[in-house]
């Protein structure tokens, strides 16, 4: 995977996602995570396919492993993949399979697929940072609304609050897909345990721009991406 | 004498100062033992609270990081708990760290089975690349604390324990010891049952290995002791029993043998008490164990 590839631009990730699946049309649950992922690394990450070792990076989480089309598709996009890998997509000899593998593709940072594994590995991440003196790379985490039912997510958020976790992020891709909705809210519970929240329409680059870019002093914080239903 | 757990804090806190890689991470248990250190170094001394799964996904992620984290509870709670997270979150993302448990298999009998973990290094068994470290003496945990520590990025397990032998023996992190030689049959002594297995086998022609490290196996050292004293192989392990009988039948692939593996058993025993009716309870005592090695070595293994 050392081919030299270009950047593209959003408009081309229908194109790279259709060289997964061969569908050039995607429903919603296949793209709920598309537009979040392309203003951070379009916008907000400081990374690239020249330091994916750099210890000053930030780091970006994909914990919500499943559907990860839009997730490759936006990494070719930036460069970390090229091209020519996207059709082979989940065959034997690809290193892109259903659930992405840190250890086959460039940029990624876990290997994620079992739900709720994200959020604590990131919270070890900004611990790990800190405790290194590298104040500035942020942490980034990106989890679904019914990802957020494992409770080992809701240890990481509890325990991120109060430790104070200032370098940590989660997006939600909340697609309303949780059988059992959070009374008051999925922002309600971050902020009931010290984080900083938002909740912005999932589809508004400069919203989840402006969202993702708020300071939060002291406290990590989360953005909600609302997207359409996932059954809707 | 002090357990193998009162030189856990010791140790890592004096690692702690000497190597800005290692961090510790904690889930309330253990955490006044590290006070101190944790005033020298705030943010390589982690306490996650009552979270085991947090516990060993924020290990990974500091290992991510570069770091080398030690990760510490009650075994129950550090291995069984959190399993998928042990897969996953360390093996899966090719990260490691040294896990090291308390209370082995039935450290407080009072507390009853909540509190006891007799298939930890079962469990671990189902998994690739872990180092598995059962020390017998506090001595040889604090030795092999420094080794786990120090072997790089490595999946290492470290399992203490209030049992303990009378006196500590080399232990270098790899290889078993050979205690005493014989031409009757091989007894693999893991840990701490080691006392009780050479008083069992007074009077017995019967050579006696002694592991501390069982994971990876001292395929060398068996295949050397069975030349002498044949393939009949009896393991004392403190933990649920037959756990290394693959690991025996893998080192004697090619040769007649045969194999006796004793241990905990499976069965839930619902009895609180001491740790030595415990012990007594598995046929774990001396008396016990002579039995067994005499039904399985017979009348010629006596000298």
């Amino acid at each position: 995977m050392t081919t030299t590839t270009t950047e593209h631009r959003y408009e081309a990730l229908p194109g790279l996602m259709a060289l997964m699946s061969g569908d050039e049309k995607h429903g919603p649950a296949a793209t709920s995570t598309l537009d979040a992922l392309w203003v951070l690394y379009d916008r907000v990450l400081r990374v690239g396919p020249d330091r994916t070792d750099d210890p000053g990076r930030d780091r970006f989480l994909l914990s919500k492993g499943h559907g990860p089309m839009a997730y490759y598709a936006v990494l070719a996009a930036k460069g970390f993949i090229p091209l020519d890998r996207l059709p082979g997509f989940g065959s034997y000899d690809s290193p892109l399979g259903h659930h992405p593998d840190r250890v086959l593709v460039p940029g990624a940072e876990i290997g994620s697929g079992s739900l709720g594994h994200g959020l604590p590995i990131a919270v070890g991440t900004a611990l790990g940072l800190r405790a290194q003196g590298l104040h500035d790379p942020r942490v980034w985490v990106l989890v679904g609304d019914a990802e957020l039912d494992e409770g080992s997510n809701h240890e990481a958020i509890a325990y991120a609050g109060p430790a104070g976790l200032d370098r940590l992020h989660t997006v939600v891709i909340d697609n309303s897909s949780a059988s059992y909705a959070r009374p008051g809210g999925i922002a309600a519970r971050f902020e009931a345990a010290g984080w900083s929240a938002a909740t912005v329409d999932g589809r508004d680059h400069e919203a989840l721009y402006a969202a993702f870019t708020a300071p939060h002093p002291g406290r990590p914080r989360m953005v909600v991406a609302q997207v359409e239903p996932k059954d809707g | 004498m002090d357990t193998m757990r009162d030189r856990f804090a010791p140790v890592v806190s004096r690692l702690l100062d000497e190597d800005p890689r290692v961090a510790v991470v904690l889930a309330e248990i253990g955490m006044a033992d590290f006070e101190a250190v944790r005033r020298r170094h705030p943010d390589r001394v982690i306490n996650v609270g009552i979270r085991e799964q947090l516990l060993i996904g924020a290990g990974a992620g500091l290992a991510l990081t570069g770091l080398r984290p030690v990760v510490h509870t009650f075994a129950s709670f550090l291995v069984e708990r959190p399993f998928q997270q042990i897969k996953l979150d360390l093996g899966h993302q090719d990260a490691g760290a040294v896990l090291v448990s308390a209370a082995a298999s039935f450290d407080w009998p009072a507390g009853g089975f909540t509190h006891m973990s007799p298939g930890d290094v079962a469990l671990l068994d189902t998994l690739d690349g872990w180092t598995v470290h059962v020390p017998g003496h506090p001595d040889e945990a604090g030795t092999l604390l420094r080794h786990a520590v120090a072997a790089g990025d490595d999946k290492v397990y470290v399992r203490l324990s209030t049992q303990s032998n009378d006196r500590a023996l080399p232990v270098d992190g790899a290889r078993f010891h050979t205690v005493r030689e014989g031409r009757a049959g091989v007894v693999v002594a893991v840990g701490p049952v080691l006392d009780p297995v050479l008083e069992a086998a007074e009077g017995l022609d019967v050579t006696v290995l002694y592991a501390t490290t069982v994971r990876p196996f001292d395929t060398t050292a068996l295949r050397r002791a069975t030349a002498g004293a044949g393939t009949d192989v009896v393991l004392v392990e403190p933990y649920l029993a037959g756990t290394s009988v693959a690991a025996v039948n893998d080192a004697l692939v090619d040769l007649p043998h045969r194999v006796l593996g004793l241990g905990v058993g499976r069965r839930e025993l619902r009895r609180y008490g001491l740790v030595e009716e415990h012990v007594a309870a598995h046929g774990l005592d001396a008396k016990s164990l002579r039995a067994r090695l005499d039904g399985f070595l017979g009348v010629r293994a006596r000298v």
